[in-house]
């Protein structure tokens, strides 16, 4: 059995270990309800974004000219993917969950016999993914500066794919980011950016005319750069909200079980206190008796 | 009959404003200005840089814009934008600087005519408002 002194030294670093991780939980939660106003403020845009390429792709009469954004390449040989993390740990699963999802897919891809190129966004994330797929990460890009999720840093990663897509280095654009639901729940998400994945089922397009100015082609081809950074930034804002609600939960876990940790190792040191003097009475009694 | 319909303008970060007394929104659209009078038959357009007046019950409003879109369908509008500023209480600085970055990126050599069409429209823009 350790010594008493032992036992209280251990008290008090699992006391102040609790501490940090109630403090953490604190702030996480100031944040998360931060985070999550945000990303449900950023929710119109994207959605009236996406409407509006709905309406746009559903009238599109010539398939053959249409934008390579909007149809593809054609092709299916090589698979960019970009996977958003966070830059800071202790956030209980919240990376492991995308990376995981993130290398069942790439699992799937090299079966196949594709190409996979992989793009981190997040320390985090690169952290996981260079020992296994090293070789596969062409670009690493994190916001570790800036403070808040804005729509600037999206556009900077938008930007870097659909340069490399009008170089051609790759037919599928995939990312991957945890989509936020509540505070306990995140759901991990990949989706396809390049080519758009249009959702037919609401097209009801069909019966409204639109008129387009300047020609319908001309829209598109400037709204889908546009729309690639937006999908970006929705990711971004959701990771965020995900984040904070995962460490929050993370760190509540935490504390309580440090809470658990304290009650076990402060019933042991009572015991071991008793234990102590029942024995020096022990030796006093016996040592009296035999006078 | 009223002559009102409703207007939505949002940027990436929130719903900028909301109105539903609207009576003539004036955009800059890529190949002119347009006025969306009620029931303009459905458009989908561009914005160039420039300045969106909203003609409403309670008065008039004019927003400087930097770039967007327009879906006008059903009397509802829709303005998305990526940078709007409200021309009431405009920050004189962060015209400038955008301005200035403007100009620089004017005289950047790689660059072509519809950039730089629109480059200099948002500069001439920007020097109406100073």
């Amino acid at each position: 059995m350790a010594s008493l002194d032992d036992l209280k030294k251990r008290i008090s670093s699992v006391k102040s270990t609790q501490k940090i991780t109630k403090a953490m939980k604190m702030v996480a939660a100031a944040k998360l309800r931060r985070a999550q106003e945000s990303a449900e403020k950023g929710r119109p845009y994207s959605d009236k974004m996406n409407n509006i390429i709905l309406n746009l792709s559903g009238g599109i009469s010539d398939i053959e000219n249409a934008p390579k954004l909007l149809s593809g390449t054609g092709e299916d040989k090589i698979h960019l993917c970009v996977v958003m993390t966070s830059d800071r740990g202790l956030c209980g699963g919240f990376n492991t969950n995308i990376i995981k999802k993130a290398k069942l897919y790439f699992q799937k891809i090299l079966d196949e016999g594709k190409t996979l190129k992989i793009i981190t966004v997040g320390t985090k994330g690169y952290d996981q993914l260079k020992r296994v797929y090293g070789d596969k990460i062409i670009e690493r890009i994190s916001f570790k500066e800036s403070k808040n999720v804005n729509y600037f840093d999206a556009e900077k990663v938008g930007n870097i794919v659909i340069e490399k897509f009008e170089k051609k280095e790759f037919d599928v654009c995939v990312i991957f980011y945890n989509q936020f639901k509540n505070v306990i729940t995140q759901i991990p998400q990949e989706q396809q950016i390049i080519p758009l994945k249009t959702i037919n089922e609401e097209t009801n397009s069909s019966d409204d005319n639109y008129e387009f100015e300047p020609e319908e082609d001309e829209i598109l081809s400037n709204l889908l750069p546009k729309n690639i950074s937006t999908q970006i930034f929705k990711a971004m804002l959701e990771n965020s909200a995900s984040e904070q609600g995962s460490r929050m939960s993370a760190m509540d876990n935490a504390t309580r079980n440090a809470g658990e940790m304290v009650d076990k190792l402060t019933i042991e040191y009572n015991r071991s206190r008793q234990a102590a003097i029942t024995k020096e009475l022990i030796e006093i009694i016996s040592g009296a008796e035999s006078l | 009959m009223s002559e009102e319909y409703s207007l939505e303008i949002v940027n990436p970060e929130k719903s900028f404003l909301s109105k539903d007394d609207v009576t003539e929104v004036v955009v800059p659209a890529f190949e002119g200005e347009i006025g969306i009078l009620k029931d303009h038959i459905s458009i989908i357009s561009f914005l160039k840089p420039g300045i969106i007046k909203i003609f409403s019950k309670s008065g008039e409003d004019s927003y400087y814009v930097n770039d967007g879109i327009i879906e006008f369908k059903n009397n509802n509008l829709s303005i998305l934008t990526s940078l709007i500023l409200d021309l009431k209480d405009i920050d004189k600085e962060k015209i400038l600087e955008i301005k200035k970055s403007a100009e620089k990126e004017l005289n950047k050599s790689e660059i072509n005519d519809q950039e730089k069409y629109l480059l200099d429209q948002k500069i001439e823009v920007l020097k109406s408002i100073n």
